[in-house]
């Protein structure tokens, strides 16, 4: 397991950048470097870590920086990565760094393709639950019942599951985090490092601005995701599905809060009924009853 | 791995596969779409052989073609892709991003009719809809001067005066897939006249020892310098794309004039201003409307873009006429190639009548007699003292003029 000690004190990101009071994007990027060191490169497309590196000449990330369009994260990385390795360049990281809504959305052709061709990379979509950079509009990654401005009485679709549409695509690593567990998540990007081909974290990250909840908040919020089970922290390596620590003892239902304990802090599903409660309840069991078979199911394998 | 100076049929597609090898590109990201595929498909193959030191990333659509390409040059290699029609607007996107980054990637783009209605013959509408990306553009007018401008192309990108993307267009089918012969320079020759890959310094590289943040958000000004800086570098290109020329036919002995060629333009009457495969065709127009008494030459565009204005100038200077004849129409405005000639001539001090003709759009055929029924009619407008400038579409089966009447 890392320690907090093993992290290096150099920071890679670096103060004055832009984010917003509480942003959970900034923490976890400020690990993943801390993690991977100097010899990382990130291929960043729209979203909010390509506004809060700063203005031009100035940068607050002290890596390279590939900014690219929307949609073209992972291609621009696969061609990064497939250049650096042709110069025999293999000691350098390249990471696709992209929210939700370039990964579950505008981008998702790309990753699938480069997740197919296996390409030498770990793309890292941070999932703060919707299109948080230009003002909170639906993605496909925003969970069922909540309010954003382009779904202003609740959204009437359950989120996408974009890790376990990469799982279809049988890449060597795969893994849930969330920023409110900063060792578990700086644990899965050291293994995912320590391997080859395409690596795909998914990181949830509870954004105070666009859930409507006090910047404070941010490590409680992402606790309760967890703890309510609506969010569930695993990893897939080679094939092999394994709940993380954390998550593994919430297999059993009454160990598991209840879903309202996450929902009530935040603004955003201030207007749920009983009934669109309920649903996400039923909803997040569901969710933990395949999670239970796939974990017997790895447990064979 | 070397290949001795060697006359081969080849099709325009596999001219392009060759002038690549040759070129030592490095990285290879493309998809496929009719009928670029044998190009595609025959760097695969050198690739697979092991005929070429080269990575191939077959990537899932074309925007991710040109996104790969971006990434690769990035970390500094010589980068290509190709692609026609509607991969072309599919990448539009990252084709403005590589033009805008000023990444010398080089791209060959067979030029195929856009739809609806589906139609795979040639139109030039695909490439000069880009004509405002910032890249340098070249038309071809057959498969030896496709295999040419490949290897020159990197050569200009790569300029440090220059630092843009090029890329070439082939005619559908009557270049990329009609074979013909094309004398191969040698890979020493190309490498004498080439320098290796990464050997010219690039306007920026991803590099862990010098860590940059590239395409972060600007502010208005500097955005404005940005643009002004790429301005500036596609006019040295003009000097640089001559240069080339001049250097590449010290090299094979073949030179195709820099931006535009003249033929028979010294004493010429009329001249018909054409790009691409059409271009031969105009030739031959030429040479029998001279059988007829009729003095016509022939500017052929090369570069659409920089625009060889000084040449349009230069051979409009003792004409009484240029006809521009386009293979794509901007609707609601005109042909691209009747615009940019009468801009370049507007304020100059010969006016000649320049009449503007619209030919073979969704792949009609272009024939010697379209030049020439065009050239009569242009002149007898000059004899009769009308220099209106007019748009004529000739339409096919019989050509039927048709449009605006002088």
């Amino acid at each position: 397991m890392v320690k907090l000690r093993d992290l290096p004190e150099r920071e890679l990101l670096l103060p004055g950048h832009a984010a917003c009071p509480g942003c959970p994007m900034a923490l976890s990027l400020k690990i993943l470097l801390k993690v991977l060191g100097p010899k990382t490169i990130l291929v960043i497309p729209a979203c909010c870590a390509s506004v809060i590196q700063g203005f031009y000449p100035t940068s607050s990330i002290n890596v390279p920086v590939l900014n690219i369009a929307f949609a073209a994260s992972a291609a621009a990385a696969s061609g990064l990565s497939r250049a650096l390795r042709f110069k025999g360049r293999d000691d350098i990281h390249v990471v696709a760094w992209a929210g939700d809504g370039g990964t579950a959305d505008i981008g998702l052709a790309a990753i699938s393709g480069a997740a197919e061709r296996n390409e030498d990379m770990i793309y890292v979509c941070y999932d703060n639950e919707a299109y948080m950079n230009t003002g909170i509009q639906r993605s496909g990654a925003t969970p069922y019942g909540a309010w954003t401005t382009t779904t202003v009485t609740g959204k009437t679709e359950h989120k996408k599951d974009v890790p376990m549409i990469l799982e279809a695509h049988k890449i060597p690593y795969i893994a849930t985090a969330c920023i409110s567990y900063p060792l578990d998540f700086a644990e899965k990007v050291k293994r995912a490092a320590s391997m080859k081909g395409f690596r795909y974290i998914h990181l949830l990250a509870p954004c105070p601005p666009g859930w409507r909840f006090p910047a404070h908040l941010t490590i409680r919020v992402g606790q309760l995701a967890v703890q309510t089970g609506m969010w569930a922290l695993y990893e897939v390596v080679n094939g092999k599905f394994q709940l993380s620590p954390i998550s593994r003892a919430l297999l059993d239902k009454s160990k598991r809060k209840p879903v309202e304990e996450y929902l009530n802090l935040q603004g955003r599903f201030a207007k749920l009924s009983k009934a669109e409660i309920e649903e996400i309840q039923r909803y997040v069991d569901e969710q933990w009853r395949r999670y239970a078979i796939l974990q017997r199911l790895s447990e064979t394998m | 791995m070397t290949l001795r100076k060697s006359v081969e049929v080849l099709t325009g597609n596999y001219a392009v596969a060759y002038g690549v090898k040759l070129a030592r590109a490095e990285i290879i990201a493309a998809y496929p779409i009719t009928p670029q595929t044998s190009i595609v498909e025959k760097l695969s193959e050198f690739i697979e052989n092991g005929e070429m030191e080269a990575e191939y990333i077959r990537v899932e659509s074309e925007h991710s073609a040109m996104a790969a390409c971006i990434g690769a040059a990035s970390a500094g290699a010589r980068a290509f892709t190709a692609t026609s029609s509607h991969g072309l607007l599919y990448m539009a996107e990252m084709v403005f991003w590589a033009g805008y980054s000023r990444l010398p990637i080089v791209m060959a783009v067979v030029t195929r009719t856009l739809a609806p209605p589906w139609n795979i013959w040639s139109e030039h509408t695909d490439i000069f809809s880009l004509r405002d990306a910032g890249w340098i553009i070249f038309m071809c007018e057959d498969n030896q001067e496709v295999l040419d401008t490949v290897i020159q192309a990197y050569k200009i990108a790569e300029d440090p005066r220059v630092q843009l993307p090029v890329m070439l267009g082939l005619d559908a089918f009557t270049l990329s897939h009609v074979a013909s012969p094309v004398e191969l320079p040698s890979q020493e020759e190309v490498d004498s006249f080439l320098p290796p890959p990464g050997a010219t310094p690039r306007s920026f590289t991803m590099d862990v020892e010098h860590p940059i943040s590239h395409s972060s958000i600007v502010d208005p000004d500097t955005t404005f310098q940005f643009r002004y800086l790429m301005k500036e570098a596609m006019e040295e290109a003009k000097e640089v794309i001559r240069e080339v020329d001049k250097a590449y036919s010290r090299l094979t002995g073949r030179r195709y004039g820099g931006l535009a060629e003249e033929y028979r333009c010294s004493d010429a009457e009329l001249i018909l201003v054409v790009a691409g495969a059409a271009a031969g065709d105009a030739k031959e127009a030429a040479d029998m409307l001279r059988e007829e008494g009729i003095k016509a030459g022939v500017l052929k565009i090369r570069a659409l873009r920089p625009f060889p204005v000084e040449e349009a100038r230069r051979v409009a200077s003792s004409v009484k006429a240029l006809l521009t004849f386009d293979r794509e129409y901007s609707f609601g405005s005109g042909g691209v190639i009747a615009h940019e000639v009468k801009a370049s001539l507007y304020g100059f001090h010969k006016q000649p009548l320049v009449d503007s003709y619209i030919v073979g759009l969704g792949g009609s055929e272009i024939t010697s007699r379209h030049f020439m029924e065009a050239a009569r009619r242009s002149l007898e407008k000059v004899e009769r003292g009308i220099l209106k400038p007019g748009e004529v579409w000739l339409l096919p089966p019989e050509v039927k003029l048709g449009g605006v009447p002088w």
